[in-house]
Protein backbone atom coordinates (compact mmCIF):
# COMPACT_ATOMS: atom_id res chain seq x y z
CA UNK A 1 0.00 0.00 0.00
CA UNK A 2 1.55 3.77 -0.70
CA UNK A 3 1.76 5.62 1.92
CA UNK A 4 -0.67 8.07 1.40
CA UNK A 5 -3.65 5.08 0.97
CA UNK A 6 -2.08 4.57 4.37
CA UNK A 7 -2.83 7.30 5.75
CA UNK A 8 -6.19 7.49 4.53
CA UNK A 9 -6.78 4.26 5.96
CA UNK A 10 -5.37 4.95 9.07
CA UNK A 11 -7.78 8.53 9.08
CA UNK A 12 -11.20 6.43 8.72
CA UNK A 13 -10.48 3.75 11.63
CA UNK A 14 -9.26 6.54 13.90
CA UNK A 15 -12.40 8.45 13.31
CA UNK A 16 -14.36 5.57 14.28
CA UNK A 17 -12.29 4.14 16.89
CA UNK A 18 -12.46 7.43 18.93
CA UNK A 19 -16.38 6.90 18.50
CA UNK A 20 -15.93 3.75 20.12
CA UNK A 21 -13.47 4.58 22.81
CA UNK A 22 -15.74 8.14 23.58
CA UNK A 23 -18.84 6.02 23.99
CA UNK A 24 -17.50 3.16 25.71
CA UNK A 25 -14.64 4.19 27.87
CA UNK A 26 -16.03 6.72 30.64
CA UNK A 27 -12.50 7.40 31.99
CA UNK A 28 -11.20 8.15 28.64
CA UNK A 29 -14.41 10.31 28.03
CA UNK A 30 -13.30 12.44 31.01
CA UNK A 31 -9.63 12.81 29.54
CA UNK A 32 -11.61 14.15 26.69
CA UNK A 33 -14.38 16.40 27.76
CA UNK A 34 -11.62 17.86 30.31
CA UNK A 35 -9.56 18.63 27.17
CA UNK A 36 -12.30 20.08 25.54
CA UNK A 37 -12.46 17.47 22.40
CA UNK A 38 -15.32 15.39 21.19
CA UNK A 39 -15.23 12.42 18.82
CA UNK A 40 -16.67 15.22 16.01
CA UNK A 41 -13.26 16.88 16.23
CA UNK A 42 -10.82 14.07 14.73
CA UNK A 43 -11.42 13.61 11.33
CA UNK A 44 -8.38 12.27 10.44
CA UNK A 45 -5.23 11.18 11.65
CA UNK A 46 -3.86 14.92 11.30
CA UNK A 47 -6.49 15.81 14.26
CA UNK A 48 -4.66 12.87 16.56
CA UNK A 49 -2.86 15.62 18.33
CA UNK A 50 -5.83 16.95 19.78
CA UNK A 51 -6.84 13.65 21.83
CA UNK A 52 -5.30 13.46 25.48
CA UNK A 53 -2.49 11.00 25.91
CA UNK A 54 -3.03 7.42 28.32
CA UNK A 55 0.67 6.78 30.39
CA UNK A 56 1.10 4.00 32.72
CA UNK A 57 -0.19 5.91 35.55
CA UNK A 58 -3.49 5.75 33.91
CA UNK A 59 -3.90 2.32 33.78
CA UNK A 60 -3.21 2.16 36.90
CA UNK A 61 -5.13 4.02 38.35
CA UNK A 62 -8.34 2.62 36.06
CA UNK A 63 -7.05 -1.14 37.23
CA UNK A 64 -8.71 -3.55 36.49
CA UNK A 65 -11.50 -2.92 34.13
CA UNK A 66 -11.39 0.61 33.34
CA UNK A 67 -10.00 0.23 29.89
CA UNK A 68 -12.51 -1.97 29.27
CA UNK A 69 -14.35 -0.45 26.05
CA UNK A 70 -16.55 -4.00 25.59
CA UNK A 71 -18.56 -5.83 28.31
CA UNK A 72 -16.45 -8.56 29.88
CA UNK A 73 -18.09 -11.63 28.80
CA UNK A 74 -17.26 -10.70 25.41
CA UNK A 75 -13.68 -10.90 26.26
CA UNK A 76 -12.29 -13.85 26.12
CA UNK A 77 -8.44 -13.58 27.12
CA UNK A 78 -6.50 -11.65 29.50
CA UNK A 79 -2.70 -11.30 29.37
CA UNK A 80 -0.49 -8.91 31.75
CA UNK A 81 3.05 -7.01 32.08
CA UNK A 82 5.56 -8.63 34.71
CA UNK A 83 4.39 -5.37 36.81
CA UNK A 84 8.82 -5.20 37.73
CA UNK A 85 7.70 -0.69 37.66
CA UNK A 86 4.71 -0.86 39.86
CA UNK A 87 1.13 -2.38 39.25
CA UNK A 88 0.37 -4.79 36.69
CA UNK A 89 -1.48 -3.87 33.57
CA UNK A 90 -4.27 -6.19 32.48
CA UNK A 91 -4.63 -6.13 28.68
CA UNK A 92 -8.12 -7.39 28.01
CA UNK A 93 -9.05 -9.31 24.30
CA UNK A 94 -12.07 -10.14 22.60
CA UNK A 95 -11.37 -13.32 19.67
CA UNK A 96 -11.18 -9.91 17.30
CA UNK A 97 -8.41 -8.83 18.93
CA UNK A 98 -6.55 -12.37 19.32
CA UNK A 99 -6.62 -13.09 15.52
CA UNK A 100 -5.29 -9.35 15.22
CA UNK A 101 -2.65 -9.52 17.48
CA UNK A 102 -1.38 -12.89 15.50
CA UNK A 103 -1.76 -11.77 12.69
CA UNK A 104 0.89 -9.30 13.33
CA UNK A 105 2.95 -12.31 15.14
CA UNK A 106 2.68 -14.37 11.75
CA UNK A 107 3.73 -10.94 9.65
CA UNK A 108 7.22 -11.20 11.87
CA UNK A 109 7.82 -14.98 11.43
CA UNK A 110 6.65 -14.33 7.85
CA UNK A 111 9.72 -11.66 7.46
CA UNK A 112 11.80 -13.81 9.06
CA UNK A 113 11.48 -16.28 6.70
CA UNK A 114 9.17 -18.20 8.33
CA UNK A 115 6.54 -20.83 6.26
CA UNK A 116 4.06 -23.95 6.70
CA UNK A 117 7.25 -26.28 6.22
CA UNK A 118 8.85 -24.50 9.12
CA UNK A 119 9.34 -25.68 12.62
CA UNK A 120 8.99 -22.48 14.91
CA UNK A 121 10.58 -23.17 19.04
CA UNK A 122 8.67 -20.76 21.32
CA UNK A 123 10.48 -20.02 24.22
CA UNK A 124 9.47 -16.94 25.33
CA UNK A 125 7.16 -17.47 28.68
CA UNK A 126 4.06 -19.54 28.34
CA UNK A 127 1.20 -17.97 30.76
CA UNK A 128 0.29 -14.55 31.72
CA UNK A 129 3.33 -12.71 29.69
CA UNK A 130 2.73 -12.30 25.67
CA UNK A 131 5.99 -13.50 24.34
CA UNK A 132 4.86 -17.04 24.41
CA UNK A 133 1.21 -16.48 23.51
CA UNK A 134 1.65 -14.00 20.88
CA UNK A 135 4.78 -16.14 18.56
CA UNK A 136 2.61 -19.23 19.19
CA UNK A 137 -0.28 -17.89 17.92
CA UNK A 138 1.43 -16.32 15.07
CA UNK A 139 3.29 -19.40 14.59
CA UNK A 140 -0.10 -21.14 14.18
CA UNK A 141 -1.79 -18.77 11.80
CA UNK A 142 1.68 -19.21 9.12
CA UNK A 143 1.07 -22.95 9.57
CA UNK A 144 4.44 -23.86 10.58
CA UNK A 145 5.03 -26.87 13.37
CA UNK A 146 4.94 -25.28 16.78
CA UNK A 147 7.35 -26.20 19.55
CA UNK A 148 5.41 -24.75 22.75
CA UNK A 149 8.47 -24.68 24.76
CA UNK A 150 8.05 -22.16 27.23
CA UNK A 151 11.59 -20.42 28.55
CA UNK A 152 13.66 -22.47 31.36
CA UNK A 153 15.25 -26.14 30.93
CA UNK A 154 18.11 -25.59 28.30
CA UNK A 155 18.73 -29.38 27.84
CA UNK A 156 15.13 -29.71 27.09
CA UNK A 157 15.11 -26.92 24.34
CA UNK A 158 18.72 -28.45 22.46
CA UNK A 159 17.44 -31.85 22.62
CA UNK A 160 14.37 -30.74 21.07
CA UNK A 161 15.69 -28.04 18.71
CA UNK A 162 18.26 -31.09 17.45
CA UNK A 163 15.87 -34.33 17.48
CA UNK A 164 12.50 -32.47 15.78
CA UNK A 165 14.60 -29.72 13.51
CA UNK A 166 13.76 -26.80 14.62
CA UNK A 167 14.26 -23.80 12.02
CA UNK A 168 13.07 -20.45 13.55
CA UNK A 169 13.70 -20.09 17.44
CA UNK A 170 11.62 -17.60 19.33
CA UNK A 171 12.83 -16.22 22.83
CA UNK A 172 14.74 -13.08 24.08
CA UNK A 173 17.95 -12.12 22.87
CA UNK A 174 19.63 -12.80 26.34
CA UNK A 175 18.08 -16.69 26.27
CA UNK A 176 19.33 -17.11 22.78
CA UNK A 177 22.64 -16.20 23.32
CA UNK A 178 22.45 -18.21 26.60
CA UNK A 179 21.23 -21.43 24.65
CA UNK A 180 23.93 -20.18 21.83
CA UNK A 181 26.79 -20.72 24.38
CA UNK A 182 25.33 -23.79 25.65
CA UNK A 183 24.88 -25.53 22.14
CA UNK A 184 28.64 -24.03 21.98
CA UNK A 185 29.96 -25.81 24.65
CA UNK A 186 27.93 -29.41 24.08
CA UNK A 187 29.82 -28.87 20.95
CA UNK A 188 27.79 -28.09 18.36
CA UNK A 189 28.86 -25.54 15.90
CA UNK A 190 26.49 -23.61 13.63
CA UNK A 191 26.79 -26.06 11.29
CA UNK A 192 25.10 -28.77 12.89
CA UNK A 193 21.80 -26.50 14.14
CA UNK A 194 19.18 -27.07 12.26
CA UNK A 195 17.75 -23.12 12.90
CA UNK A 196 17.53 -20.74 10.51
CA UNK A 197 16.36 -17.33 12.03
CA UNK A 198 15.48 -16.33 15.18
CA UNK A 199 12.84 -13.95 16.22
CA UNK A 200 13.62 -11.79 19.30
CA UNK A 201 12.20 -9.42 21.76
CA UNK A 202 10.77 -8.18 24.91
CA UNK A 203 14.22 -6.75 25.89
CA UNK A 204 17.03 -4.17 24.49
CA UNK A 205 19.94 -5.86 22.73
CA UNK A 206 22.62 -4.50 20.60
CA UNK A 207 24.40 -5.34 17.41
CA UNK A 208 26.94 -6.94 18.76
CA UNK A 209 24.57 -9.39 20.88
CA UNK A 210 22.81 -9.72 17.33
CA UNK A 211 26.62 -10.99 15.44
CA UNK A 212 27.34 -12.86 18.73
CA UNK A 213 24.07 -15.05 18.50
CA UNK A 214 24.39 -15.06 14.18
CA UNK A 215 27.61 -16.42 14.27
CA UNK A 216 27.06 -19.12 17.52
CA UNK A 217 24.17 -20.42 15.81
CA UNK A 218 24.34 -19.45 12.11
CA UNK A 219 21.13 -17.84 11.75
CA UNK A 220 19.37 -14.33 10.98
CA UNK A 221 18.57 -12.63 14.26
CA UNK A 222 15.54 -10.31 13.28
CA UNK A 223 14.18 -8.17 16.30
CA UNK A 224 10.84 -7.61 16.88
CA UNK A 225 8.89 -5.04 19.39
CA UNK A 226 5.52 -4.82 20.94
CA UNK A 227 3.92 -4.34 24.43
CA UNK A 228 1.30 -6.01 26.62
CA UNK A 229 -0.81 -2.51 26.20
CA UNK A 230 -0.76 -2.65 22.26
CA UNK A 231 -1.62 -6.36 22.24
CA UNK A 232 2.03 -8.13 22.65
CA UNK A 233 4.80 -8.33 20.62
CA UNK A 234 4.36 -7.93 16.74
CA UNK A 235 3.50 -4.44 16.79
CA UNK A 236 6.95 -3.93 14.86
CA UNK A 237 9.43 -6.43 13.27
CA UNK A 238 12.10 -6.73 11.45
CA UNK A 239 12.44 -7.48 7.76
CA UNK A 240 15.53 -9.27 5.49
CA UNK A 241 17.24 -5.76 5.78
CA UNK A 242 17.62 -5.58 9.76
CA UNK A 243 17.46 -1.56 9.02
CA UNK A 244 14.44 -1.04 11.93
CA UNK A 245 10.99 -2.57 12.29
CA UNK A 246 8.49 -2.33 10.42
CA UNK A 247 5.26 -1.07 11.83
CA UNK A 248 2.00 -2.55 11.23
CA UNK A 249 0.46 0.68 10.42
CA UNK A 250 -3.10 -0.61 9.26
CA UNK A 251 -3.51 -1.57 12.94
CA UNK A 252 -1.47 1.08 15.13
CA UNK A 253 -0.27 4.50 14.06
CA UNK A 254 2.66 5.93 15.88
CA UNK A 255 4.13 9.16 16.77
CA UNK A 256 7.31 10.47 18.51
CA UNK A 257 6.84 13.55 21.06
CA UNK A 258 9.26 15.32 23.20
CA UNK A 259 8.88 13.07 26.38
CA UNK A 260 8.86 16.52 28.13
CA UNK A 261 6.66 18.92 26.35
CA UNK A 262 3.81 16.13 24.53
CA UNK A 263 4.35 18.09 21.32
CA UNK A 264 4.87 15.89 18.09
CA UNK A 265 7.89 16.13 17.00
CA UNK A 266 9.07 15.33 13.05
CA UNK A 267 9.84 11.69 11.64
CA UNK A 268 13.62 11.22 12.10
CA UNK A 269 13.70 12.92 15.74
CA UNK A 270 14.34 10.77 18.68
CA UNK A 271 11.55 11.12 21.10
CA UNK A 272 9.08 9.12 22.82
CA UNK A 273 7.00 6.38 20.79
CA UNK A 274 3.51 7.00 21.12
CA UNK A 275 0.89 4.42 19.93
CA UNK A 276 -2.55 4.58 18.76
CA UNK A 277 -4.87 1.10 18.23
CA UNK A 278 -7.02 1.75 15.37
CA UNK A 279 -8.85 -1.74 15.17
CA UNK A 280 -8.45 -3.43 19.02
CA UNK A 281 -11.83 -3.61 20.54
CA UNK A 282 -11.43 -4.68 24.15
CA UNK A 283 -8.88 -2.42 25.45
CA UNK A 284 -8.39 -0.07 22.40
CA UNK A 285 -5.77 2.66 24.11
CA UNK A 286 -5.04 6.24 22.18
CA UNK A 287 -1.91 8.06 22.52
CA UNK A 288 -0.05 5.69 24.83
CA UNK A 289 2.93 6.89 26.04
CA UNK A 290 5.59 3.82 25.74
CA UNK A 291 8.53 5.39 27.40
CA UNK A 292 10.54 3.74 24.43
CA UNK A 293 12.87 6.59 22.99
CA UNK A 294 13.41 5.77 19.31
CA UNK A 295 13.44 7.65 15.93
CA UNK A 296 10.80 7.07 12.87
CA UNK A 297 12.38 6.05 9.03
CA UNK A 298 9.62 6.75 6.07
CA UNK A 299 12.44 6.32 3.56
CA UNK A 300 11.53 3.61 1.21
CA UNK A 301 12.44 -0.21 2.31
CA UNK A 302 14.02 -2.19 -0.30
CA UNK A 303 12.38 -5.38 1.08
CA UNK A 304 9.42 -3.71 -0.82
CA UNK A 305 6.78 -2.88 2.75
CA UNK A 306 5.61 0.59 2.85
CA UNK A 307 5.23 0.80 6.47
CA UNK A 308 6.94 3.54 8.79
CA UNK A 309 10.15 1.69 10.30
CA UNK A 310 11.03 2.06 13.86
CA UNK A 311 14.70 2.27 15.24
CA UNK A 312 15.46 -0.31 18.11
CA UNK A 313 14.38 1.30 21.14
CA UNK A 314 17.49 3.88 22.26
CA UNK A 315 16.98 3.57 26.00
CA UNK A 316 13.78 4.30 28.06
CA UNK A 317 12.40 7.46 29.25
CA UNK A 318 11.71 5.99 32.75
CA UNK A 319 14.77 3.63 32.49
CA UNK A 320 16.74 6.97 33.60
CA UNK A 321 18.30 6.51 36.55
CA UNK A 322 19.25 10.17 37.96
CA UNK A 323 22.97 9.69 40.20
CA UNK A 324 24.49 12.11 41.79
CA UNK A 325 22.03 14.37 39.70
CA UNK A 326 23.20 13.47 36.65
CA UNK A 327 20.65 11.66 34.33
CA UNK A 328 22.20 8.07 33.07
CA UNK A 329 20.75 5.55 30.63
CA UNK A 330 22.17 2.05 30.49
CA UNK A 331 22.40 2.27 26.65
CA UNK A 332 25.23 4.95 27.19
CA UNK A 333 27.23 2.67 29.55
CA UNK A 334 26.88 -0.52 26.93
CA UNK A 335 27.95 2.07 24.23
CA UNK A 336 31.11 2.66 26.13
CA UNK A 337 31.81 -0.92 26.54
CA UNK A 338 31.06 -1.84 23.03
CA UNK A 339 33.88 0.69 22.24
CA UNK A 340 36.39 -0.10 24.79
CA UNK A 341 35.95 -4.07 23.83
CA UNK A 342 34.56 -5.11 27.05
CA UNK A 343 32.33 -7.80 27.48
CA UNK A 344 28.19 -6.54 27.23
CA UNK A 345 27.82 -8.52 30.17
CA UNK A 346 27.49 -5.95 33.09
CA UNK A 347 25.64 -5.06 35.98
CA UNK A 348 24.99 -1.43 37.39
CA UNK A 349 24.38 -1.06 41.33
CA UNK A 350 23.45 1.87 42.65
CA UNK A 351 23.42 2.72 46.37
CA UNK A 352 23.30 5.23 48.90
CA UNK A 353 25.91 5.70 51.77
CA UNK A 354 25.48 8.86 53.78
CA UNK A 355 23.02 10.69 52.12
CA UNK A 356 24.87 10.26 49.02
CA UNK A 357 24.93 8.07 45.73
CA UNK A 358 27.20 5.05 45.00
CA UNK A 359 27.65 3.78 41.32
CA UNK A 360 29.14 0.66 40.61
CA UNK A 361 29.62 -1.11 37.23
CA UNK A 362 30.62 -4.67 37.63
CA UNK A 363 31.65 -5.96 33.58
CA UNK A 364 32.93 -9.49 32.80
CA UNK A 365 36.57 -9.58 32.11
CA UNK A 366 37.03 -11.21 28.95
CA UNK A 367 40.24 -13.70 28.43
CA UNK A 368 41.70 -11.63 25.43
CA UNK A 369 42.07 -8.43 28.01
CA UNK A 370 43.69 -10.81 30.58
CA UNK A 371 47.34 -9.99 30.86
CA UNK A 372 49.03 -11.46 34.72
CA UNK A 373 49.70 -8.44 36.19
CA UNK A 374 47.90 -6.42 38.76
CA UNK A 375 49.16 -3.10 36.93
CA UNK A 376 47.09 -4.93 33.71
CA UNK A 377 44.07 -4.99 35.81
CA UNK A 378 43.98 -1.80 37.32
CA UNK A 379 45.02 0.06 33.97
CA UNK A 380 41.56 -1.79 32.70
CA UNK A 381 39.55 -0.55 35.62
CA UNK A 382 41.16 2.85 35.04
CA UNK A 383 41.01 3.27 31.47
CA UNK A 384 37.11 1.88 31.36
CA UNK A 385 36.38 4.75 34.52
CA UNK A 386 37.66 7.12 32.40
CA UNK A 387 35.61 6.44 29.31
CA UNK A 388 32.53 6.30 31.17
CA UNK A 389 33.11 9.69 33.33
CA UNK A 390 33.75 11.79 29.88
CA UNK A 391 30.51 9.49 28.37
CA UNK A 392 28.48 10.60 31.36
CA UNK A 393 29.76 12.93 33.47
CA UNK A 394 29.99 10.75 36.41
CA UNK A 395 32.63 8.70 37.79
CA UNK A 396 31.72 4.92 38.73
CA UNK A 397 33.50 2.27 40.63
CA UNK A 398 34.04 -0.24 38.05
CA UNK A 399 34.95 -4.03 39.00
CA UNK A 400 35.93 -6.35 36.78
CA UNK A 401 34.29 -9.96 37.47
CA UNK A 402 35.01 -13.56 36.34
CA UNK A 403 33.55 -14.86 33.32
CA UNK A 404 29.61 -15.81 33.64
CA UNK A 405 28.94 -14.51 36.97
CA UNK A 406 26.64 -11.68 35.96
CA UNK A 407 23.56 -13.21 36.54
CA UNK A 408 22.37 -14.29 32.57
CA UNK A 409 18.60 -14.71 33.33
CA UNK A 410 16.60 -16.99 31.23
CA UNK A 411 13.97 -14.16 30.79
CA UNK A 412 15.03 -10.42 30.86
CA UNK A 413 18.50 -9.40 31.74
CA UNK A 414 18.75 -7.43 34.77
CA UNK A 415 21.05 -4.28 34.14
CA UNK A 416 20.17 -1.87 36.90
CA UNK A 417 20.33 -2.97 40.64
CA UNK A 418 19.36 -0.29 42.93
CA UNK A 419 19.14 -0.44 46.16
CA UNK A 420 18.76 3.86 47.62
CA UNK A 421 15.25 3.09 48.25
CA UNK A 422 14.68 6.21 46.63
CA UNK A 423 10.32 5.51 46.06
CA UNK A 424 8.47 3.56 49.34
CA UNK B 1 62.83 -21.50 25.81
CA UNK B 2 61.25 -20.46 29.45
CA UNK B 3 58.97 -21.82 31.81
CA UNK B 4 55.29 -21.75 30.96
CA UNK B 5 52.77 -19.97 33.96
CA UNK B 6 49.11 -20.03 33.90
CA UNK B 7 47.82 -16.80 35.56
CA UNK B 8 44.02 -17.15 36.41
CA UNK B 9 42.20 -13.99 37.37
CA UNK B 10 39.68 -14.44 40.69
CA UNK B 11 37.52 -12.37 42.33
CA UNK B 12 38.01 -11.71 46.20
CA UNK B 13 35.58 -14.14 47.36
CA UNK B 14 35.86 -17.49 49.36
CA UNK B 15 36.57 -20.51 48.01
CA UNK B 16 37.49 -18.95 44.16
CA UNK B 17 41.26 -20.78 44.77
CA UNK B 18 39.91 -23.95 46.25
CA UNK B 19 37.59 -24.01 43.12
CA UNK B 20 40.79 -24.20 40.96
CA UNK B 21 42.89 -26.28 43.00
CA UNK B 22 39.81 -28.85 43.30
CA UNK B 23 39.27 -28.55 39.67
CA UNK B 24 42.99 -29.08 39.27
CA UNK B 25 42.98 -32.08 41.84
CA UNK B 26 39.86 -33.48 40.37
CA UNK B 27 42.15 -34.04 36.42
CA UNK B 28 44.92 -35.40 38.09
CA UNK B 29 47.29 -32.63 37.75
CA UNK B 30 50.18 -31.87 40.29
CA UNK B 31 51.23 -28.56 41.05
CA UNK B 32 55.12 -27.21 40.97
CA UNK B 33 54.31 -23.89 42.40
CA UNK B 34 51.81 -21.65 42.94
CA UNK B 35 52.04 -18.10 43.88
CA UNK B 36 49.14 -15.56 44.47
CA UNK B 37 48.79 -11.99 43.97
CA UNK B 38 46.44 -10.41 46.11
CA UNK B 39 44.63 -6.94 45.87
CA UNK B 40 41.38 -5.37 47.87
CA UNK B 41 39.25 -6.50 45.38
CA UNK B 42 40.71 -9.18 43.26
CA UNK B 43 43.56 -11.92 42.77
CA UNK B 44 45.73 -13.54 40.22
CA UNK B 45 46.88 -16.90 40.57
CA UNK B 46 49.59 -17.99 39.31
CA UNK B 47 50.85 -21.83 39.07
CA UNK B 48 53.49 -23.71 37.38
CA UNK B 49 52.00 -27.77 36.73
CA UNK B 50 53.38 -30.70 35.24
CA UNK B 51 51.11 -30.88 31.91
CA UNK B 52 51.16 -27.34 31.15
CA UNK B 53 48.59 -27.98 28.06
CA UNK B 54 46.11 -30.18 29.66
CA UNK B 55 46.10 -27.71 32.75
CA UNK B 56 45.38 -24.80 30.60
CA UNK B 57 42.39 -26.77 28.83
CA UNK B 58 40.98 -27.36 31.84
CA UNK B 59 40.85 -24.24 33.19
CA UNK B 60 39.63 -22.89 29.62
CA UNK B 61 36.58 -25.17 29.64
CA UNK B 62 35.44 -24.11 33.50
CA UNK B 63 35.26 -20.96 31.76
CA UNK B 64 37.73 -18.66 33.60
CA UNK B 65 39.62 -15.59 32.97
CA UNK B 66 43.21 -16.64 32.59
CA UNK B 67 46.30 -16.79 30.14
CA UNK B 68 49.32 -18.94 29.58
CA UNK B 69 52.87 -16.95 29.51
CA UNK B 70 56.82 -17.70 29.85
CA UNK B 71 58.93 -16.67 32.50
CA UNK B 72 62.07 -17.05 33.64
CA UNK B 73 62.83 -19.58 36.23
CA UNK B 74 66.23 -20.27 37.75
CA UNK B 75 68.16 -21.48 40.74
CA UNK B 76 69.89 -20.45 43.42
CA UNK B 77 72.07 -21.57 46.67
CA UNK B 78 69.79 -21.65 49.91
CA UNK B 79 72.27 -19.39 51.49
CA UNK B 80 72.21 -15.70 52.71
CA UNK B 81 72.92 -13.37 50.05
CA UNK B 82 72.37 -16.42 47.40
CA UNK B 83 69.58 -14.53 45.74
CA UNK B 84 70.56 -11.02 46.04
CA UNK B 85 73.74 -12.13 44.24
CA UNK B 86 71.87 -12.88 41.25
CA UNK B 87 69.19 -9.73 41.53
CA UNK B 88 72.80 -7.65 41.33
CA UNK B 89 73.74 -9.43 38.02
CA UNK B 90 70.31 -8.78 36.53
CA UNK B 91 70.30 -4.98 37.90
CA UNK B 92 73.58 -4.56 36.01
CA UNK B 93 72.41 -6.11 33.19
CA UNK B 94 69.13 -3.60 32.66
CA UNK B 95 66.75 -6.58 33.21
CA UNK B 96 63.45 -4.99 34.20
CA UNK B 97 61.17 -7.34 37.01
CA UNK B 98 57.51 -7.10 37.14
CA UNK B 99 57.03 -9.83 39.87
CA UNK B 100 58.81 -12.80 40.98
CA UNK B 101 58.64 -15.21 43.93
CA UNK B 102 60.50 -18.51 45.16
CA UNK B 103 59.84 -22.14 45.46
CA UNK B 104 62.13 -24.30 47.95
CA UNK B 105 63.60 -27.14 45.52
CA UNK B 106 63.43 -30.78 46.12
CA UNK B 107 67.11 -30.56 45.60
CA UNK B 108 69.19 -30.03 48.73
CA UNK B 109 70.32 -26.60 49.58
CA UNK B 110 68.83 -24.94 46.44
CA UNK B 111 65.59 -22.58 45.61
CA UNK B 112 63.93 -22.00 42.52
CA UNK B 113 62.89 -18.28 41.67
CA UNK B 114 60.14 -17.38 39.02
CA UNK B 115 60.25 -14.39 37.30
CA UNK B 116 58.28 -12.33 34.88
CA UNK B 117 61.02 -9.93 33.05
CA UNK B 118 61.05 -7.73 29.99
CA UNK B 119 63.29 -9.60 28.19
CA UNK B 120 63.05 -13.49 28.70
CA UNK B 121 66.01 -14.71 26.10
CA UNK B 122 68.28 -11.74 27.20
CA UNK B 123 67.60 -12.14 30.60
CA UNK B 124 68.75 -15.92 30.97
CA UNK B 125 71.69 -15.13 28.53
CA UNK B 126 73.04 -12.96 31.04
CA UNK B 127 72.15 -15.99 33.32
CA UNK B 128 74.15 -18.89 32.00
CA UNK B 129 77.18 -16.61 31.17
CA UNK B 130 77.24 -15.67 34.81
CA UNK B 131 76.62 -19.69 35.63
CA UNK B 132 73.42 -19.70 37.34
CA UNK B 133 71.52 -22.87 36.45
CA UNK B 134 68.45 -21.59 34.10
CA UNK B 135 65.35 -23.77 34.32
CA UNK B 136 63.95 -24.13 30.61
CA UNK B 137 61.43 -27.52 30.59
CA UNK B 138 58.69 -27.33 33.03
CA UNK B 139 58.87 -31.03 33.69
CA UNK B 140 62.78 -29.97 35.49
CA UNK B 141 61.34 -27.89 38.14
CA UNK B 142 61.34 -30.19 41.19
Amino acid sequence: MAPEQIRALQSEKLVKQVKHVYENVPFYKALMDEKGVGPEDIRGVDDLKKLPFISKAELRETYPYGMLAVPLSECVRIQSTSGTTGKRVIAYYNQHDIDLWEDCCARAIVAAGGTKDDVVQVCYGYGLFTGGAGLHGGSHKVGSLTLPMSSGNTERQIQFMMDLGATILCCTPSYAAYIGETLKEQGYGPDDIPLKSGIFGAEPWTQEIRQNIEELMGIKAFDIYGLTEMSGPGVAFECEEQKGMHINEDHFIAEIIDPNTGEVLPDGTKGELVFTCLDKEAFPLLRYRTRDICVLNREKCSCGRTHVRMSKPMGRSDDMMIIRGVNVFPSQIEAVLIKEGFSCNYQIELSRVNNSDTFDVYVEFLPEQFDDTVKNVAQKEKGLQAALRSMLGISPAVHLVAPKTIARSEGKAVRVIDKRKLHD
Amino acid sequence: MAVKQISVYLENKQGTISDITGLLADHNIDLRSLCIADTKDFGILRIIADDMTRAAEIIKEAGHTFNVREVVCFTVPDEAGGLAKVLRILDEGCVNIEYMYAVIANKADSAHIIARVDDNERTEAILAENGIEVISENGDLN
